[in-house]
């Protein structure tokens, strides 16, 4: 049963061969389960999951199911649910009981699905390892040795270990996929405005896009179709017809074209993971897709381009968090500018103060305009850059990160030694494109590798295919790391 | 280009972050390693370019000049650290 897809779920839900509650205890015996060993999730509440498992089934009952009705899903911490512990991540946050739903969680409200818990992630979003959280890092379930990518690590890892059939997260330079990547899921990061970052605490608001994690492209389909959806209340969110993401899954893929970009393939990634992406490509084009060379020449610029926007806009968000409203608030201080400093020097980490540094640097007067300017000017390259390759191609295929998952502790010294981590990611972000990451192979020490789908506006549907199609030939999807040692 | 302790001390001041004598060496470093990799910005050329904010270059979407929030300050001032009539209560500014 904890096997079993969203979509085999939602059937035996229907056929009441399982109820909601049971399937909700399960998976919460997993999560306590595999806490200690991998620490996916920050806040478990049993009573509450189960009391809304209780109303899917009274829905079921009824034959008013949807396909997620019933279904638990664990939501990354940066989603507000009104009268869930939400910390983001962080000791500012320790104490912050929502008071109101993410637009994300109502919509997951409405279709009938389980709040199963709130996942752990770094810090405020920040980071490529899930090792900044303030609540100690998650472990990836292929080996607890090592990290499960960040920043939403909890949900990859709560995916990958069985711990849910399927999770949410956020992606704002990388932070869906990698870690999918990572662990040996699929997840997909939707093209800009789709899904409504109401409640979703901003990290950087150019760039941040929820999005779902989960074990097949089917899947990814079905949970999409809930996520995306106009919301008035984000200035951003797109209005747009309503799709059906799944449409397209069972096309055949003879006459696709996969662009490979000359500079995803050259120097920076590992042999193990080079292996596993040109053998799933070689996949691809047995199932009928041409592959052609592309170029995004400004790819070297992306890393520097984010690590400029990126802690600009979160610079800005974060200033939020004073101790004025909500939140962590220091419990000695002169006056009230010592408040400030206090609070937000005590309830940050290294990684979000030395972001928000960078930012407000990079926004000062006389740094303005030659490093936040210069790299919003640099974004309008690389989205051009995408625009060309794609006259030439559908869908644009390579690693989504340079390793397999590296060891805990081995890169938290040096930031930009974590950074690079992002140079597959950050691109898509910063155009605004939807992107995914599948599983497609292993690679050094039995470890995940993810291949990465990047396609053009509003293309979900089609990536979806491609992803659905190279899952039905092959099986590196369905694999599952050990079961964690019960403490 | 590096920056000097003193500047990381008023990046500190701006930000409202406190950065104690203890961090600021560690910082500094971290910050100026930071700074190098995005100093490689300086060489793009982006001659004519226009910066562009959003991905897709909308615009930002207007609203009727309407009431659509309902009063709910007590449930927002519920998990707030210090209030009274409503207020929220902070240290005194002026004396």
């Amino acid at each position: 049963m904890l096997d079993a897809s969203v979509t085999e779920l939602a059937r035996a839900l229907a056929a009441r061969r399982v109820s909601s509650v049971e399937l909700t205890r399960a998976c919460l015996e997993r999560i306590a389960q595999a806490q200690a060993s991998l620490n996916a999730f920050i806040t478990v509440d049993p009573e509450r999951s189960l009391a809304q498992a209780r109303a899917a089934d009274a829905r079921l009952g009824r034959g008013e199911a949807g396909p997620l009705t019933g279904i638990p899903v664990a939501h990354k911490d940066i989603f507000c649910a009104q009268g869930w512990l939400t910390t983001c991540g962080s000791k500012m946050l320790a104490n912050f009981v929502a008071p109101y739903d993410a637009h994300v969680i109502e919509r997951f409200d409405r279709a009938g699905a389980v709040l199963l818990g709130k996942t752990n992630m770094d810090e405020f979003a920040m980071g490529s390892s899930s090792e900044s959280s303030h609540y100690g890092p998650v472990r990836n379930p292929w080996d607890t040795a090592f990290v499960p990518g960040g920043s939403s690590g909890g949900s990859a890892a709560a995916v990958a270990a069985r711990l849910a059939p399927c999770a949410t997260g956020t992606d704002t330079g990388g932070s869906i996929r990698q870690p999918a990547a990572l662990c040996g899921v699929s997840g997909l990061k939707p093209t800009y405005g789709l899904v409504s970052r109401y409640g979703m605490i901003a990290f950087a608001s150019s760039l941040d896009q929820g999005g779902p994690l989960a074990r097949s492209a089917a899947d990814l389909a079905t949970l999409l179709d809930a996520m995306v959806g106009f919301d008035p209340r984000d200035s951003t969110s797109l209005e747009r017809p309503k799709e059906d993401y799944a449409r397209e899954l069972e096309q055949p893929l003879a006459g696709l074209r996969i662009g490979l970009p000359q500079e995803y393939f050259g120097a920076g990634m590992d042999e193990d993971v080079r292996r596993a992406v040109e053998g799933a490509i070689a996949e691809l084009a047995k199932l009928g897709a041409a592959v052609v060379e592309v170029a995004l020449p400004n790819t070297g610029l992306s890393v520097p381009a984010y690590y400029v926007i990126a802690p600009a806009e979160a610079s800005s968000n974060l200033s939020r968090y004073d101790g004025v409203r909500y939140g962590h608030r220091a419990s000695e201080y002169a006056d009230l500018a010592d408040m400030y400093r206090k609070t937000r020097a005590q309830g940050f980490g290294a990684e979000v103060k030395r972001r928000i540094l960078v930012g407000t640097y990079v926004l000062s007067h006389g740094y303005y305009d030659a490093y936040y300017v210069q790299a919003l000017r640099v974004r309008r390259l690389i989205a051009q850059d995408f625009v060309a390759a794609f006259t030439r191609c559908d869908v644009i295929a390579g690693p989504a990160s340079p390793t397999v998952a590296f060891k805990v502790g081995e890169k938290v010294a040096d930031p930009v030694k974590m950074y690079l981590n992002d140079i597959y990611t950050t691109s898509a972000n910063l155009a605004g494109l939807p992107a995914m990451s599948i599983p497609c192979g292993f690679g050094a020490g039995g470890l995940p590798v993810g291949l990465q789908l990047i396609g053009d506006y509003f293309a979900e549907a089609r990536l979806l295919n491609v992803a659905h199609q190279y899952q039905r030939a092959t099986d590196w999807h369905l694999r599952a790391p050990p079961v964690p040692e019960a403490q | 280009m590096s920056l000097s302790l003193e500047d990381v001390r008023r990046l500190g001041e701006l930000a409202r972050v406190e950065v104690t004598d203890a961090e600021l060496l560690a910082v500094q470093q971290q910050l100026n390693g930071i700074l190098g990799l995005v100093g490689e910005l300086q060489a793009a050329d982006t001659a004519g370019i226009a910066p562009m904010a959003h991905a897709l270059g909308r615009e930002l979407r207007l609203r009727e000049d309407a009431v659509t929030e309902a009063d709910q300050h007590r449930l927002f001032q519920s998990i707030a650290p210090q209030v009274a009539a409503d207020l929220y209560l902070v240290p005194k500014v002026i004396e």
